[in-house]
């Protein structure tokens, strides 16, 4: 398989199934606002997994577009990193999650945008701008629930202590990402420090994503995501 | 008459004028000529690009516009989608502007949001995210209605 494809289909997975989890809110989230908030988020992911595996398509040149990648695979030809696929948990858990992805997600597109390939680098463009919203919304909240009541505070430690393990898998040297971790370090930091939190002590990280070792998590996911197409192969609307 | 690569300005302007009449699905008081949607118009294409990259309406306007062209007798003009350079909110005309304000939204504006309804600047955001990708929900302190503002984007 080429780097191509392999640079497309990590970038476009990530963003897939993040996408995913996040419309599981929809309906659910703590008051209206943070629905339309998160299910807002959810659509621009699920629309940047689009375009980036079309591309992954074309460059694997098998006819496989981006609706045969996202539903006719399972879970160990999926390359998104760990960090994505966690279960949503409580409100503060999902905002865990979306901190410490949409800030480094922020720094890869840039990095993308600036590349020498066209398709990848145009796709990185136009999302980063969405990123950026990504980030000042989660970092507000994480601001909030931090700096908020004491329930508000220990379910914001507990939901960072949970993800924090999947840290270090998304600046995994062999995907070229170690080089954003200082810029990516200050930023938590500093929206950790406003929100009165210290960043979870430093411990093993967790990887196998971008080698389709899955958590159990994905399994379920891809089931619900997938229904259709594995109830009625190739149906189109 | 000798055959050209450009394109007649009239030929640009008839298409362009076609789809000035495409209504945007999510907000029909405005074109996708007026949001910036169509970037350009030859003998061979019409060239579009999306608000955001997720914005579920990008099929249906595709769709929309093949229809008015076809009607228009333009069934060869194929559409061909771009990303580059990125869709801002500064692509959205004057026009536009107009047409959103009196349609209820405000328009995307970096100086002090000003209420569609009174024009009171006495205003504040309720929530960066809205009903629809392009647009987040705000409230006049004045008239105490709220309302809509197309992002900044």
């Amino acid at each position: 398989m080429s780097a191509r494809f392999d640079h497309a289909i990590r970038l476009g997975d990530d963003a897939l199934i993040l996408g995913q989890r996040l419309s599981e809110w929809c309906g659910h989230a703590p008051m209206l606002e943070v629905d339309l908030s998160l299910a807002n988020i959810g659509l621009d992911l699920l629309g940047q997994a689009t375009h980036f595996l079309g591309v992954a398509g074309e460059a694997e040149g098998k006819g496989r577009d981006a609706d045969k990648l996202a539903f006719h695979r399972d879970v160990l030809d999926f390359r998104n990193c760990l960090l994505v696929e966690q279960p949503n948990g409580d409100f503060a858990q999902t905002i865990a999650r979306q901190f410490l992805f949409s800030n480094w997600q922020e720094l890869l597109l840039t990095e993308v945008a600036a590349a020498p390939d066209t398709a990848l680098s145009d796709i990185a463009r136009k999302s980063v701008k969405e990123v950026i919203y990504h980030c000042r919304f989660a970092n507000e909240w994480v601001v909030r629930l931090g700096d908020g009541t004491e329930e508000s505070r220990k379910r914001m430690i507990e939901g960072l202590d949970w993800m924090w393990r999947f840290v270090d898998e998304l600046f995994d040297a062999k995907d070229g990402a170690a080089s954003l971790r200082p810029e990516w370090d200050k930023r938590i930091a500093t929206v950790l420090s406003e929100a009165g939190l210290e960043a979870p002590k430093p411990r093993r990280g967790t990887m196998g994503g971008r080698k389709g070792h899955h958590s159990e998590h994905l399994g379920h996911l891809l089931s619900e995501m997938q229904f259709l197409q594995r109830a009625y192969p190739d149906a189109r609307w | 008459m000798v055959a050209t690569a450009a394109t007649s300005t009239s030929f640009r302007d008839r298409v362009f004028e076609i789809l000035a009449h495409v209504p945007d699905p999510e907000i029909p008081a405005v074109s996708v000529v007026d949001l910036g949607i169509v970037r350009d118009v030859t003998d061979e294409a019409v060239t579009i690009t999306p608000t955001y990259t997720g914005c579920p309406a990008t099929l249906a306007i595709e769709a929309d516009i093949r229809t008015a062209l076809d009607r228009a007798g333009l069934s060869k003009l194929k559409i061909e989608t771009v990303l580059a350079p990125p869709w801002t909110t500064e692509w959205i005309s004057e026009e536009g502007h107009a047409k959103l304000r009196a349609y209820g939204i405000a328009p995307p504006t970096m100086r002090a949001t000003e209420c569609p309804r009174c024009n009171s600047t006495h205003t504040e955001e309720i929530s960066r995210f809205g009903s629809t990708p392009c647009k987040s929900l705000w409230r006049c302190l004045d008239c105490r209605e709220p309302f809509d503002k197309f992002k900044c984007h």
